[in-house]
């Protein structure tokens, strides 16, 4: 239905967001995502990545999104691929910087 | 629920955290009323009429307050027909308001074109329209005479206002899963999304498990289905026992009851699942001090449904990791032990002690709210004193309170 876009590879240097219909419930194991617009549910399952996805407003990227909440440079890998999966699901969207 | 979960970093499975509940529900049912336009033949609230002590607007609201501080993101409201609420809009409006998403399933009846117009204006709202055949026929030997037209009317309003996306809910039954690409083509010319659910032994739907649940070779078929081209179909996770099968159904694959999801009935009772309208699985109430919140943390049976349960006999079966002995309610209503496997276990595991099972031995749901059957009433015309006869009921929910108080005749 809303694939007339080619899926592009997750960029770990573009500057990302929550998408503003997404609500976040941290929980024991990391946390709850729920998008008010495409009524899904996603689960954080870390605490280390609910703190990067709260640091990527604050941040120019995503990489230094991970950076900023502590996950070591060889990680990056793991924490991107999660990423790439909230991405997927509209729970992030690429930031252009408007 | 449909669940999308990260890979990567992970502390333990998911499906291990949510055994041990979570401190707010993930989502919840909550049914509105017992009143009803219909009087479905597996109706699982055995709904029809409404109960004097439903929940008021004011302590309807109270709840959603209480959702709201929990972060419940949103919750499953049903009925009976939820929309014959005078104040269905306005507590739908509140919800939305306070960031309580609403999914509300319908029979349609109130769906009019200018309803349609508004709902298709809300990002908040989702709709699922009950659908329980695929034609006129199939639907409404289910759901009584005319209630397909009205379905399907609901459906046309939706789309013409533009709101692509609703749900069209279907109760599997032996009767339409041969339906199963008609439900999905009927899908796709509204641009809506087929959502397909267990029937369950529960409320009315004990009466009639016996002929509507899928047969063993019919569970098989929709499993097939459901691996071959489900990615899209929304099954609300119900279908977990099936996982015996072999590989996994997407989704959750748990029983959430009272751990990431709950009930709660029209008079404010709390119950572990909506299939679970039983004393044995009553929390509390929202009335009670303390009111939703304390119910879900503290209660006695939901803090005994998070501690490890013991999978008794099925845990020496290869598929226990998968299926993890099926559902509770199913088991409940058709009186087999908790610990065991669910009727529908797809080893064939539940079929003897299903034989064992005496007739009219299964316990029977707490509350009926169905309306009474036109039927012929004996009229006792003998006069003095004789033997009280009691004729047993027609069918298990025909039975009443006074069912069984036979006065003394000697005062």
């Amino acid at each position: 239905m809303s694939t007339e876009t080619l899926p592009r590879p997750f960029d770990v240097d573009a500057g990302w967001r929550l998408h503003p219909q997404v609500s976040i419930r941290p929980e024991r194991f990391g946390a709850l995502l729920y998008h008010f617009g495409t009524r899904r549910l996603s689960f954080l399952k870390s605490p280390t990545l609910l703190d990067v996805v709260r640091a990527l407003d604050s941040q120019p990227s995503a990489r230094t999104a991970c950076l900023a909440a502590g996950v070591a440079a060889a990680e990056i890998p793991t924490y991107t691929r999660a990423l790439a999966t909230l991405a997927q699901s509209s729970m992030i969207c690429e930031w252009t910087g408007e | 629920m449909t669940a999308l979960a990260t890979p990567g970093p992970g502390v333990g499975s998911l499906v291990d955290q949510f055994q041990l509940g979570l401190d707010a529900p993930i989502c919840l049912t909550w049914e509105l009323t017992y009143a009803c336009n219909l009087s479905c033949v597996h109706c699982l609230s055995s709904s029809g009429r409404r109960d004097p002590r439903e929940l008021s607007t004011a302590e309807c609201k109270a709840v959603i307050d209480e959702l709201e501080r929990m972060q419940v993101f949103y919750v499953n409201i049903g009925g009976g027909e939820p929309t014959v609420r005078p104040d269905f809009w306005e507590l739908v409006d509140y919800a939305t308001e306070h960031h309580v998403g609403v999914k509300f399933s319908t029979n349609g009846v109130k769906i009019t074109p200018e309803v349609a117009r508004r709902l298709a204006a809300s990002d908040y709202v989702d709709v699922q329209i009950s659908l329980d055949g695929a034609s006129a026929e199939v639907n409404d030997a289910v759901r009584g005479s005319g209630s397909y037209a009205t379905a399907l009317r609901a459906m046309h309003n939706l789309a013409d206002a533009g709101f692509t996306g609703f749900k069209i809910s279907v109760v599997m039954t032996r009767h339409n899963i041969a339906q199963l690409d008609e439900f999905q083509a009927i899908a796709d010319r509204f641009d809506a999304q087929l959502r397909i659910t267990r029937l369950r032994p529960s409320g009315r739907g004990a009466d009639v498990w016996d002929e509507l649940h899928p047969t063993a070779a019919q569970q098989r078929e929709l499993y097939d289905w459901l691996c071959a081209g489900g990615e899209q179909v929304l099954t609300g996770d119900s279908f977990f026992h099936l996982s015996g099968y072999g590989e996994a159904l997407p989704g959750l694959n748990l029983c959430g009851a009272g751990r990431v999801v709950c009930l709660i009935d029209p008079v404010g009772d709390d119950y572990a699942c909506p299939f679970a309208i039983h004393d044995n699985f009553l929390a509390g109430n929202v009335r009670d001090a303390g009111g939703f919140t304390t119910v879900w943390r503290e209660s006695e049976l939901f803090t005994e449904l998070r501690r490890p349960q013991s999978g008794g006999a099925c845990t020496s079966c290869s598929a226990f990791d998968s299926c993890r002995g099926g559902c509770m309610a199913a088991k409940f209503f058709t009186g087999l032990p908790l610990d065991g496997p669910d009727p529908e276990c797809v080893k064939g595991n539940a079929d003897a002690a299903l034989l064992d099972v005496a007739a009219g031995t299964a316990p029977k749901p707490s509350a009926d709210h169905s309306r009474a059957r036109s039927r012929p009433v004996p009229v006792p015309v003998s006069i003095g004193l004789r033997p009280v006869q009691r004729a047993a009921p027609e069918r298990a929910c025909d039975e009443n309170p006074l069912a069984g108080f036979a006065p003394s005749p000697a005062g």
